[in-house]
């Protein structure tokens, strides 16, 4: 339910210090989170946890189509492409340019926006199965494009990709490479890391905002009753694109980071798997909750990792020799996984309170 | 109850609707006063729901002109008519299911309201004030059709009549001048219409001129100031209840002899 704003800070002045404790125990923790992992996993899980950081980028982006304003995007991944090769044309030897990151995120950030709204435009009367389908062959037309603006004009270096990306500068200052501030070393991947997890919750404070205000609330009412919305004075058209265009948005971002982390995109990165990626990690965390996507995303971002690492040891010790080979181990396991929680959790892991109602009433009902 | 100088909210004029070669409405005028209780009634397939989308922007007629408080109606898309001031109910009820009727009446304040993405991240006083102001009265909408006890559950799991109530809060979200309901008493019992009445009856005391599509003869004859009757899409007749009730071509198209 929603409090009225002077009795929410009524509430919080209360709870205000143990509010605050909590906050600097998750706090101290996140900081330290990659040497800890770095310490004990090693180098590999750091990048990992930034790949997965990534992701919660992307899955929240998606959130607000999918989650709140119930648009359901097949093509998400399109956006993350734009972003990335945003950011690679602007900043690679391509074409000399080597734009500063402060002026390619914003742009990014617009252009993905734009794509959005150009997808959004000619799908406003789609609903459901037939949005989904329109918005895959957009995804695919994008990673298409991107496989061919080779020639006439060399533009993308089509299937071979764009290489030796600029990473984030700071001052002159390569974020990728090693730095030692006050006696600690921090590598490029766990300056990443920090990068990362402030664009996160970022995005996630900005979500979480979003949701409950009087924009959050008619995209709710459009995933609800799109006529009813109409005829309640909500400018559909326009909420909507708005919708597409700030998920875009959020993935354009994701997009750039991506690509000057990595310093290397091509079209692969780009597959349909992805999007469906993106959106199980929205389906399985509890569509249009946003600490459900977070969680959600985690565990399809890192699980996969822990199995591609430990299928091989774990099969060794048990048969003495590997009888599953990790990459189909897998897939397999991802999609049983997929199978249990819907037949066990239908609304998600963590779905927002509401839907957790709505479901047990459905249970009770039937 | 008589209006002493009529003022015209609404006025339809010469509105004809056709679907391929099935004429909805030809040539329907009436005109709706403010401050009154309007009844629309008519057999089924009579063109009452057809009239009623023409009016909220669903349909475009085909001809007629469409005046609501002087401002042309015609072309105007569903939210810039609500803006206009005319808001609606529909016939088989539409309410947002998985929001709970607090939220439901909030959405209702979504067009009288500014806010947007720069408001909602950063929330400044001024959306803060908003926030506040769309809270305070879709409280206050909730307990003036009687469902404030209701105002945290979702809207899916109220009765029937209270999910009507609600919907009329909704609308009345929107301050309209002119609220359009479509059967709002379909499927109620005696005591939920003789409760809906009453409610009517106080929007309309409070400045609100009603449209009320009803299949309910009683109700609308009991309840309405002036009725249109609509017949295989024309007009038939208009005026006060009882002069409608004692027209022949009514007597003789939709009661089929005299009223009891």
């Amino acid at each position: 339910m929603i409090a009225p704003f002077a009795a929410r800070f009524k509430h919080w002045k209360r709870d205000r210090r143990a509010l605050w404790v909590g906050y600097a125990m998750i706090a101290v923790a996140l900081a330290v989170l990659p040497f800890l992992v770095d310490n004990t996993l090693g180098r590999t899980w750091v990048r990992v946890i930034d790949f997965a950081l990534i992701y919660a980028m992307l899955a929240l982006g998606l959130n607000i189509v999918v989650g709140f304003a119930g648009l359901l995007d097949l093509g998400y991944i399109a956006f993350y492409a734009v972003g990335a090769y945003t950011w690679a044309l602007l900043a690679s030897p391509q074409f000399g340019l080597h734009l500063p990151f402060w002026l390619i995120l914003p742009i990014g950030f617009v252009a993905a926006g734009f794509f959005g709204v150009l997808l959004g435009a000619p799908t406003l009367r789609l609903r459901g199965d037939y949005l989904a389908i329109v918005t895959l062959g957009f995804g695919e037309i994008v990673r298409i494009f991107l496989n061919n603006l080779d020639h006439p004009v060399n533009i993308t270096n089509g299937p071979i990709g764009i290489n030796l990306i600029d990473p984030v500068m700071i001052g002159g200052v390569s974020l990728t490479k090693t730095h030692e501030i006050l006696g600690i070393e921090f590598s490029g991947t766990h300056i990443y890391y920090y990068l990362l997890l402030l664009l996160v919750m970022a995005t996630i404070f900005v979500c979480v905002r979003l949701e409950d205000s009087r924009l959050g609330r008619a995209w709710i009412a459009i995933r609800e009753d799109e006529t009813a919305a109409q005829a309640m004075g909500i400018n559909t058209r326009n909420v909507k694109l708005l919708a597409f265009a700030m998920g875009a948005s959020f993935g354009g971002i994701a997009g750039g980071l991506f690509s000057s982390f990595q310093g290397f995109v091509s079209p692969e990165s780009f597959i349909l798997l992805e999007s469906i990626m993106v959106l199980c990690m929205v389906v399985l965390g509890g569509m249009g909750h946003v600490a459900g996507v977070v969680l959600g995303t985690f565990l399809l971002a890192v699980l996969p990792e822990v199995l591609r690492h430990g299928a091989s040891p774990v099969q060794q010790q048990l048969f003495g020799k590997v009888i599953l080979d990790p990459e189909s181990l897998r897939m397999m396991l991802f999609g049983l996984a997929l199978i249990l929680v819907m037949l066990l959790r239908p609304s998600g892991l963590w779905p927002s309170p509401i839907r957790r109602r709505e479901f047990a009433d459905a249970k009770a009902d039937s | 109850m008589t209006t002493v100088a009529v003022d015209k909210l609404l006025e339809v004029r010469h509105v004809e609707k056709r679907f391929g070669g099935l004429t909805a409405l030809s040539d329907v005028s009436l005109s709706i006063h403010r401050g009154e209780i309007y009844g629309l009634i008519g057999p089924n397939g009579a063109g009452k729901t057809t009239l009623f989308n023409v009016l909220t922007g669903i349909y475009r007629p085909d001809r007629g002109a469409l005046a609501f408080a002087g401002r042309n109606l015609i072309g105007l898309k569903p939210f810039r008519i609500v803006e206009a001031g005319l808001a609606r109910t529909f016939q088989n009820i539409r309410l947002f299911g998985n929001m709970t009727a607090l939220e439901n009446v909030m959405v209702g304040r979504h067009v009288r309201t500014r806010a947007g993405v720069i408001g909602a991240v950063f929330r400044g006083p001024r959306t803060c004030e908003e926030e506040d102001a769309i809270h305070k009265r879709a409280r206050e909408l909730l307990d003036y059709v009687g469902i404030a006890r209701h105002a945290n559950s979702l809207s899916k799991n109220l009765s029937y009549g209270d999910q009507r109530r609600l919907e009329i809060a909704r609308a009345l979200a929107t301050e309209p001048q002119l609220l359009a309901l479509d059967e709002p008493a379909a499927g109620m019992n005696a005591t939920e219409t003789a409760n809906l009445r009453k409610l009517l009856t106080r929007i309309r005391d409070d400045g609100v001129t009603i449209l009320l599509i009803e299949h309910d003869v009683k109700l609308v004859m009991g309840l309405c100031d002036r009725v249109a009757v609509l017949d295989y899409g024309k007009r038939i007749a208009e005026g006060p209840p009882q002069e409608v009730q004692k027209n022949p071509a009514v007597i003789q198209a939709y009661l089929g002899g005299a009223l009891p």
